[in-house]
């Protein structure tokens, strides 16, 4: 048998437009931790779906060694009868079941075809002891924190008898008890003979407990750190992580005079009572007249919930702190107080929350300011149809007419109808949460120039982004956010993606 | 040749939007050959509109419910008991102009205080209205305990129900006022066509042939003219008619051309996108709401002048009448989609299949089994052309 427990080689993956991956590389060793670092968008998740079966056999190219065995996976049990377990950064938790009906969920204990929930409760007490959980394993999960759901996960796929345990950033929500609490675990079922693989954005634990460390960029393997070899260093991940060319992408704007303070934060905090925790923590930070301010982070570091407590308290959070737009004290208790202000917010989820799709290009470019084209409460369709043709144009949105539905348009052109939506309010500020994320270059290029052309105009413009490059090629500033806080903040000059990539892996 | 293309053409991008006017126009003549022409005759018409009318005005609400996403089971019970109130008001000898705006205004009330419990309480729509459902049964109950049936001999009020427009003087035999109403539709229909024409033309948008146009007015004139010519040979144009065409234009303009209508198919696409694009998604609900129930105290107005009483089992059923008509006449019930002709449609659909069968002589059995086909394969068209166009 060989030395490999698994042996991912040569897989490449295609989504419509986007190759999320190509000719991956990804060997793990039996009984080691392999961790799994890159940038969001690297691929790494695409490649854990692949191997759990998510996409099934014959959706990507390459094979997949598990145990020696070539394997083609049709589904996510064909994975899971094999042994491997993954468990993602949302629980696949039962919050109304008890712990124990929990971990047996689909793998019930059968007497004759009868559930026998007091050898599951016997046998669930035994597994919690494994993952060193002492709770009582007839409570209910919604009464456990997410530090012991996670381990209740754990102890689930251990009655499945595991073989490969995959960790989808395990940590990303856990404090620092908890998150050292894991990685005992972790160390622990490694010597009970368990490989795991950890998704990690923190560099520091990657940097703790990784035996190997592989490291993707852009659907690609850059390369696997060797701990033995001293190669797992922060500097080595971080080198590979990066890089990016960031070459001539991003179109050069005319120097602007930067004018007085347009937004302004002042330890500004956002509860969020629906998870229980503080989505942004004394949050500081604001945006001129005519300046491209960068968010740079990783997934989940607050930066949408920043921006979304900004909009109107969008998201119903508790706030903590001021808020000034123009010098003057804001309290926007609904989005549309902000869009009056002057602030329009243009989402990370085009299809989820940005745009109607089975409405057509015409009627998302006047949604956010209808009044704009009526009369008494009376829609001007001439009107809008001049409206929204002014935007195909000056936008470049490619369509046979306007009268196309959202939904059939590529992703570009969906986003510039949202950008055409935003831009028909005529904001003072803009704030872009990942304005190309999925959308090709030349789209890129063509949305950077109407942000330039926007900031010309005396515009300022707030862009969220987890692409390092168009943070640094766009930005007169970057503020870097992590766990909810900013973590620093650099000016262009100083800034660099191994500096930004840095704080925000803290 | 070519233009034999072209209408396929035309059928086949609309399918959705004709669909249900050649299913209605497949059962009409259907029907007609089945009873020997007993089904088109001018009584008969006219009795299967007007019969169709309350659940009309109902699926016209219920559909915008179900566009913004929620749905309404209390409405066919909230009717019975507004028109009992509305007899009751009656008996005690207040006039008619008085009544029956105090029974829209209760109606209104009553859709506030389930739009009240959806949108600012956050009770799902079911349960809300199902709770709705029990109580104005049981306010049914209440005020027609004493009397049981209670008689409505007020002329005017059932007029509404049962009588027609004055006919001013017989051409022919025919009605005089109702030919020069539906002359007047005609001319509207042609009128507003070629404008809405001529506004696609000036944007280069895409419009059918010159000799396709034509056609298509001429079609649907004809088919105007006819039901015209078939209401003018019995008695004319019912009020009845009259009320759900206006509430069909009223609701028609208000969805498509105001700024309310659009709010209202935005916060039924994407109700996260509406709240994100400023607009203010509990008020539109408590909008849609409150609508409903005007609708339903209409319809209770309706159904109590027609049987020119208010009875201790008025309402029933009416809602999952009305919700049948807003699904035949192509609502989606995952929201966004839907429209008020549609919905008006749909109900004379079913209202169709009823008088139809019962002119047939078909059985009571066979005929729920029959309608509940038609729902069935009305959804499954629906899902099938969204299908395709996805």
């Amino acid at each position: 048998m060989s030395d490999y427990i698994l042996e991912m080689n040569q897989i490449s993956k295609e989504f419509p437009g986007v190759k999320a991956l190509s000719n991956v590389n990804f060997k793990v060793k039996r009984g080691e931790i392999h961790c799994l670092v890159g940038e969001n968008g690297a691929g790494k998740s695409t490649l854990m779906k692949v191997l759990s079966g998510v996409y099934p056999y014959g959706t990507y190219e390459g094979d997949i060694v598990f145990n020696g065995n070539v394997q083609k996976f049709n589904r996510i049990s064909d994975s899971v009868d094999v042994g491997i377990a993954i468990i993602y950064q949302e629980l696949a938790l039962f919050p109304d079941l008890a712990v124990y009906e929990n971990i047996f969920i689909n793998n019930e204990i059968q007497n004759g075809g009868i559930l026998d929930w007091n050898e599951a409760i016997v046998q669930s007490k035994q597994l919690l002891e494994k993952v060193k959980l002492k709770v009582n394993p007839e409570i209910l999960i919604k009464e456990l924190g997410v530090g012991k759901q996670q381990l209740v996960e754990i102890a689930k796929a251990l009655s499945k008898e595991v073989k490969l345990l995959i960790l989808d950033e395990p940590t990303a929500a856990l404090n620092e008890d908890d998150s050292e609490n894991l990685l005992d675990l972790l160390r622990l079922l490694k010597e009970q003979g368990i490989t795991s693989i950890m998704i990690s954005h923190k560099l520091k634990e990657v940097i703790a407990i990784a035996d190997k460390a592989t490291i993707l960029r852009d659907g690609e393997t850059m390369c696997t750190l060797d701990a033995s070899k001293g190669e797992v260093t922060e500097a080595a991940i971080i080198k590979n992580m990066v890089g990016r060319d960031i070459g001539k992408i991003y179109p050069k704007r005319a120097k602007k005079e930067i004018g007085k303070k347009i937004l302004e934060l002042v330890n500004w905090s956002a509860y969020d009572p629906k998870i229980g925790r503080h989505v942004a923590k004394d949050v500081n930070i604001h945006v001129k007249q005519g300046e491209i301010i960068g968010i740079a982070g990783l997934m989940g570091a607050g930066r949408t919930e920043l921006a979304q407590s900004i909009f109107g308290n969008a998201k119903n959070y508790k706030l903590q702190g001021d808020l000034f737009v123009d010098g003057m004290l804001a309290n926007y208790k609904h989005t549309s107080d902000a869009i009056k202000a002057g602030i329009a917010y243009v989402t990370e989820d085009r299809k989820g929350n940005g745009l109607f799709l089975l409405q057509d290009i015409k009627s998302n470019i006047s949604a956010g300011n209808l009044k704009g084209i009526s009369a008494n409460g009376f829609v001007n369709e001439n009107e809008e149809i001049k409206v929204a043709e002014e935007y195909r144009a000056s936008l470049g949105i490619k369509t046979p007419s306007i009268q196309q539905l959202v939904g059939n348009l590529s992703g570009g052109n969906q986003q510039k109808v949202s950008l055409g939506k935003w831009l028909f309010v005529s904001p003072k500020l803009l704030i872009l949460d990942e304005p190309t994320r999925g959308i090709d270059v030349g789209a890129k290029f063509e949305i950077y120039t109407v942000m330039n052309e926007l900031i010309e105009k005396g515009m300022s413009i707030i862009m969220i982004s987890s692409e390092l490059g168009e943070i640094l090629g766009m930005s007169n500033r970057v503020y870097i956010m992590a766990d909810g806080e900013i973590k620093g903040v650099l000016s262009s000059e100083e800034a660099s993606q191994e500096k930004i990539m840095q704080l925000a892996t803290q | 040749m070519n233009l034999l293309k072209e209408a396929k053409q035309v059928v086949k991008h609309n399918i959705r939007d004709y669909g249900m006017y050649i299913a209605l126009f497949i059962i009409m003549v259907t029907f007609t050959i089945l009873t020997d022409g007993l089904f088109m005759s001018s009584r008969n018409i006219s009795n299967l509109l007007d019969a169709s009318g309350y659940i009309a005005v109902l699926a016209v609400g219920v559909m915008l419910v179900i566009v913004i996403r929620h749905i309404d089971l209390s409405i066919g019970f909230l009717a019975g008991f507004l028109g009992a109130i509305a007899a009751i008001l009656l008996l005690n000898g207040v006039p008619v102009f008085i009544v029956i705006p105090i029974v829209l205004v209760l109606g209104i009330l009553a859709g506030s205080v389930t739009g009240f419990l959806v949108a600012k309480v956050g009770i799902p729509a079911f349960v809300a209205t199902l709770a709705g459902w029990l109580i104005y049964r049981g306010a049914i109950l209440l005020v027609t305990e004493r009397s049981g049936t209670i008689n409505v001999d007020n002329e005017a009020f059932n007029a509404i129900g049962n009588g027609y427009i004055p006919s001013i003087a017989q051409v022919g035999g025919l009605h005089l006022l109702s030919l020069l109403l539906g002359a007047v539709g005609i001319l509207l229909y042609i009128f507003s066509s070629i404008n809405s024409r001529k506004n696609k033309i000036k944007y280069n948008f895409d419009v059918v042939s010159k000799p396709m146009f034509i056609i298509q007015l001429i079609f649907v004139s004809t088919i105007i003219a006819y039901f015209t010519w078939l209401l003018a040979g019995y008695n004319g144009i019912s009020w009845t008619v009259v009320i759900i065409l206006l509430v069909v234009i009223v609701y028609h303009f208000v969805t498509t051309k105001t700024v309310i209508g659009r709010h209202i198919y935005a916060v039924g696409s994407n109700p996260e996108a509406a709240h994100l694009s400023g607009i203010n998604v509990s008020k539109i609900t408590f909008l849609v709401f409150g609508s409903m129930g005007m609708l339903s105290a209409l319809s209770g107005i309706l159904f109590t002048a027609r049987l020119q009483s208010a009875t201790t089992t008025a309402g029933t059923l009416f809602e999952l009448d009305a919700i049948a008509a807003a699904f035949v006449g192509g609502v989606s019930a995952a929201g966004g989609v839907g429209k008020v002709t549609g919905a008006v449609i749909g109900a004379v659909v079913m209202a169709t299949l009823t008088n139809g069968m019962n002119l047939m002589g078909v059985g009571i059995a066979p005929q729920y089994m029959i309608r509940g086909g038609v729902l069935a394969l009305a959804v499954i068209f629906d899902v099938m052309t969204r299908r395709q166009k996805a």
